[in-house]
């Protein structure tokens, strides 16, 4: 009798656990498909908006006045494109510089775990915080808005992208690559640059595109450095055009041909970031180097 | 064998000529001429001290960035520290606490006006409040989601959807702000407006927090909608990545003893990593309260304190995006630069924090199971 | 040619770890000098401080003297001039992965600034003759990357590479324990080729290695030399016990 009871009240147990393993399992599951399933309707619909909204005026027209149909965003693109050549200037080689120091000089060290974290932090500075640095220290001394402004606001948010990615390729360089070049009286500076770096550099180039890639669609603080412009300009000294600021700018306009090309600047965007984020997956899934041991 | 013999008896035998002699010729080169030039090259000591020294000046810039961006916020916002001191944080001048808190509960009553750019006066205090109240939102809507994706993901997941999923949440990570909110201004507005915010209204209008009576569909709400969205992925995939660094013999540990896989989960993987789960979730915290574009669109952009989370508000962020371009007063700009600063120190706290907990299990061994 | 080696009161550390005592030793010049001890004995160790390579690692630390040739390499120079004179060959092969085959042979001389192609060419080609190498690469020179080869060639790429600097020592730590028997024989044939010309210094865990390439052995032990001796006579005729206990098998 006793056993029984006991035996019965374990299958109940038993039972009252699977059961709680699977409302479980559901719920993750649940959890995932509530997820995925708007995230990816939110990215299909962004990509059949953009693409029906996309022409060759987009590329090739700049913006028509007020009322007017038609016109692009070419002044936009270009504009873009300076902000963001002069913050790669900025970002990219300090960046890589900094990622440098922290895989192969500072291994271990107090200061690289300081650079480090103080990049990790860096990074999560909001990016209009960015924006008023940088408002302060140029635009205010030079008296007016410029693109160099805006593309030192984006390299300086490059900068700890790049040190930690590069960090991390370097790091999965072989330590026994870096001695086979010292082992042959390579100076260092030239065993790290020609040995260690361009090993890790099919890395280190898709890690700069991601920060390329992330920097290209930030609006925030461009809003008070480049400012914006409608027309065609690629005076470094003077406010010019951005994509992500002339989509911030059409999206909250009244007329339905700006809303078009604001879906089709974010279509042109999203390529862009897709493009990044498929090749940093393709060479860190690939591992940096082709059958070294 | 016997060619490599001939190969060395020649290179021995021209092995005492003078230098320079077999390049020229473009013979059989001298061994002692490679010598010779190795030994000239000098130990280059200075130039790997430049290089290394250089390497060590760009790791340095980012302290600078910070340095900077801290001197010149503190600099830009003097004027506004000291004519308004703690009060900048605390309600406008003339008003009492009694005064404020009526303004909030009552839709009716007067809003005190805080951001008085025409008379000088500015107080946080709206901004605040609008940024606490859209990432909490935020944090309730995406924590409990993300921590299921998480656990499906590293726990559940057929190897073949985990690669896509993966790449999925990366890639949402990296989609701009902007652009969130070009897709909230004309899909969750309105679906919010048309569908949501009655809803909300008609099921808990009673508690004074859901009264509809904005017709705009933007506000608290949706903005913290666009924010879960925008912070989801970050913080399920550092959840992920905690989880993953929990040891596999702590699940086996759990298993052997005859646990269901939730009990496992529970026991060996959840308890194990909540450290940096918490850390996951700090970081998710701090990226909604920075946010900016998307929540400039959609907030509503009134500079207002109200029960209701369906109506117009304001976040600090939203305001700077908003008025710092167009702000010609110096007060007014040393007050926008105020509220950028104490961005900055809440975020710096704040990620700080959240890197410390997550590095805390990520790096080192798993936090204790206590 | 080679140069003798002569190692004075010796003393190395990993840390707090001292895991070289005292060690001297005479390496005698254009010959193969094999070091044998059990795993963690410290004889991977010693030959890094010959080239300076153990200083590359910050929580290393060396004392004492080490001559090579008429040259006192802690003393008189820098790490990077002795290590252009001394060759190395790593226990893994190590080729460039990024590079092709020549590229790799081409290396010690092209990153220390070398650039005239016609000496280049006849040197990667001497070298990779040097190392046996030559007749299963001399069609893809430029073509293969130094990763694409077989383990057992990949090590005589490294041998080839090393050759290339013309140096005057080549040390070499366990060269053939990563690679197949038949490999490993083409490894050890190689050593005997080189010896007249180089002073080889061969680390290796496998005796009979050691008793088939070298003319004198030394025993390590702990981190400290035992026994240096010919090889004849460590292996038939050991004056320590120790050391006779480790060729016997009876421990390690």
């Amino acid at each position: 009798m006793g056993v029984d009871r006991v035996r019965d009240e374990h299958k109940l147990k038993a039972r009252l656990r699977s059961v709680i393993d699977g409302a479980a399992t559901g719920l993750a599951i649940l959890a995932t498909v509530l997820v995925v399933a708007p995230l990816v309707a939110i990215f299909v619909y962004l990509v059949y908006k953009g693409a029906s909204s996309l022409n060759l005026d987009f590329f090739t027209k700049v913006p028509k006045p007020v009322g007017e149909s038609g016109g692009g965003m070419a002044n936009a693109i270009v504009g873009s494109a300076l902000l963001l050549g002069v913050g790669s200037l900025l970002g990219i080689p300090v960046g890589i510089g900094g990622g440098i120091y922290l895989a192969e000089f500072g291994r271990g060290t107090k200061l690289a775990n300081a650079v480090r974290f103080t990049a990790d932090v860096l990074n999560g500075v909001p990016s209009i915080v960015m924006g008023i640095a940088i408002y302060a220290l140029i635009v205010v001394p030079q008296g007016h808005f410029s693109a160099f402004s805006g593309g030192v606001a984006l390299g300086i948010m490059m900068i700890p992208t790049v040190t930690r990615t590069t960090e991390e390729m370097l790091l999965m360089v072989p330590n026994a690559v870096r001695e086979a070049a010292l082992a042959l009286g390579v100076p260092n500076w030239r065993s790290v640059l020609s040995i260690t770096v361009k090993t890790a550099s099919p890395g280190i180039i898709t890690g700069c595109m991601l920060a390329f890639a992330r920097v290209a669609g930030e609006t925030a603080p461009l809003i008070f450095t480049a400012l914006g412009n409608t027309f065609w300009s690629v005076n470094l000294n003077r406010e010019i055009a951005a994509l992500p600021l002339q989509i911030y700018v059409y999206a909250l306009s009244p007329y339905d041909d700006w809303h078009r090309l604001a879906w089709a600047g974010a279509l042109v965007l999203i390529i862009l970031i897709v493009l990044a984020v498929s090749l940093v997956r393709y060479v860190t899934s690939r591992g940096v180097l082709k059958g070294a041991s | 064998m016997t060619e490599i013999r001939i190969s060395q008896t020649q290179v021995l035998s021209e092995a005492g000529n003078p230098p320079g002699q077999g390049p020229a010729n473009g013979a059989q080169p001298e061994a002692s001429a490679i010598r010779t030039f190795l030994l000239s090259r000098g130990n280059s000591a200075g130039a790997d001290r430049v290089f290394q020294w250089l390497m060590v000046l760009c790791a340095l810039t980012i302290f600078g960035i910070v340095a900077l961006i801290a001197m010149q916020l503190v600099y830009g916002s003097q004027l506004s520290w000291h004519k308004f001191g703690f009060s900048f944080f605390a309600w406008p001048a003339g008003f009492t606490f009694a005064s404020i808190f009526k303004a909030v509960l009552d839709p009716n009553a007067a809003q005190p006006n805080y951001w008085d750019p025409v008379n000088g006066h500015f107080s946080a205090l709206p901004f605040i409040y609008g940024t606490l109240v859209s990432s909490f939102l935020a944090l309730l809507m995406a924590v409990p989601l993300a921590i299921g994706v998480a656990v499906f993901l590293t726990e559940m997941c057929p190897g073949a959807l985990r690669a896509p999923l993966a790449f999925i949440t990366e890639l949402l990570a990296a989609i701009p702000s902007v652009i969130y909110g070009l897709w909230a201004v004309f899909v969750l507005v309105p679906l919010m407006r048309e569908q949501v915010n009655p809803f909300l209204n008609k099921t808990l209008g009673w508690t004074g927090f859901f009264s509809d009576d904005n017709p705009t569909g933007l506000g608290f709400f949706s903005a913290g909608v666009i924010l879960a969205i925008m912070i989801l992925p970050i913080i399920s995939s550092l959840t992920r990545e905690v989880m993953l660094a929990v040891p596999h013999s702590q699940r086996e540990a759990v298993l052997a003893l005859g646990a269901t896989r939730w009990e496992m989960i529970r026991v060996g993987v959840l308890r194990n990593a909540r450290i940096g789960i918490v850390g996951a979730i700090i970081l998710g915290l701090g990226r909604a309260l920075g946010e900016t574009m998307a929540v400039t669109m959609v907030i509503g952009n009134s500079i207002e304190i109200h029960r209701s989370l369906l109506s117009n508000g304001n976040t600090m962020a939203s305001v700077i995006a908003n008025q710092f371009s167009e702000a010609s007063d110096n007060m007014h700009l040393s007050a926008l630069v105020e509220l950028g600063l104490a961005l900055f120190v809440v975020t710096i706290v704040v990620n700080a924090l959240a890197q410390l907990l997550v590095w805390a299990v990520t790096r080192g061994a798993p936090a204790r199971a206590s | 040619m080679g140069v003798g080696i002569e190692v004075t009161n010796l003393n190395a550390w990993y840390g707090t770890n001292h895991t070289l005592q005292d060690i001297n030793l005479n390496i005698p010049a254009n010959h193969a000098t094999a070091l044998i001890g059990p795993s963690g004995c410290g004889k991977s160790t010693f030959v890094r401080c010959l080239n300076r390579m153990h200083e590359t690692n910050p929580i290393a630390r060396v004392t004492g003297t080490v001559r090579i040739g008429d040259l006192d390499i802690y003393n008189d120079c820098k790490p990077v001039e002795i290590r252009r004179r001394v060759g190395m060959v790593f226990q893994r092969p190590n080729p460039f992965p990024t590079m092709s085959i020549y590229d790799n042979v081409a290396a010690g001389l092209k990153l220390n600034g070398y650039s005239n192609h016609h000496v280049l060419d006849e040197i990667v080609e001497r070298s990779l003759k040097n190392s046996a190498l030559w007749d299963e690469v001399k069609d893809d020179l430029k073509k293969k990357s130094g990763a694409s080869l077989s383990g057992g060639q990949q090590q005589r790429l490294c041998i080839a590479r090393a050759l290339a600097v013309d140096p005057e020592v080549l040390l070499m730590d366990e060269p053939a324990s990563a690679l197949d028997p038949v490999s490993t024989s083409k490894i050890e044939d190689l050593i005997f080729q080189l010896k007249s010309q180089y002073t080889i210094v061969i680390v290796t865990h496998n005796m009979q290695q050691a008793a088939r390439v070298a003319e004198k052995t030394g025993f390590f032990l702990n981190g400290r030399m035992v026994e240096f001796d010919s090889t004849h006579k460590i292996f038939t005729n050991p004056s320590d016990k120790r050391t006779e206990d480790y060729i016997t098998g009876r421990f390690g």
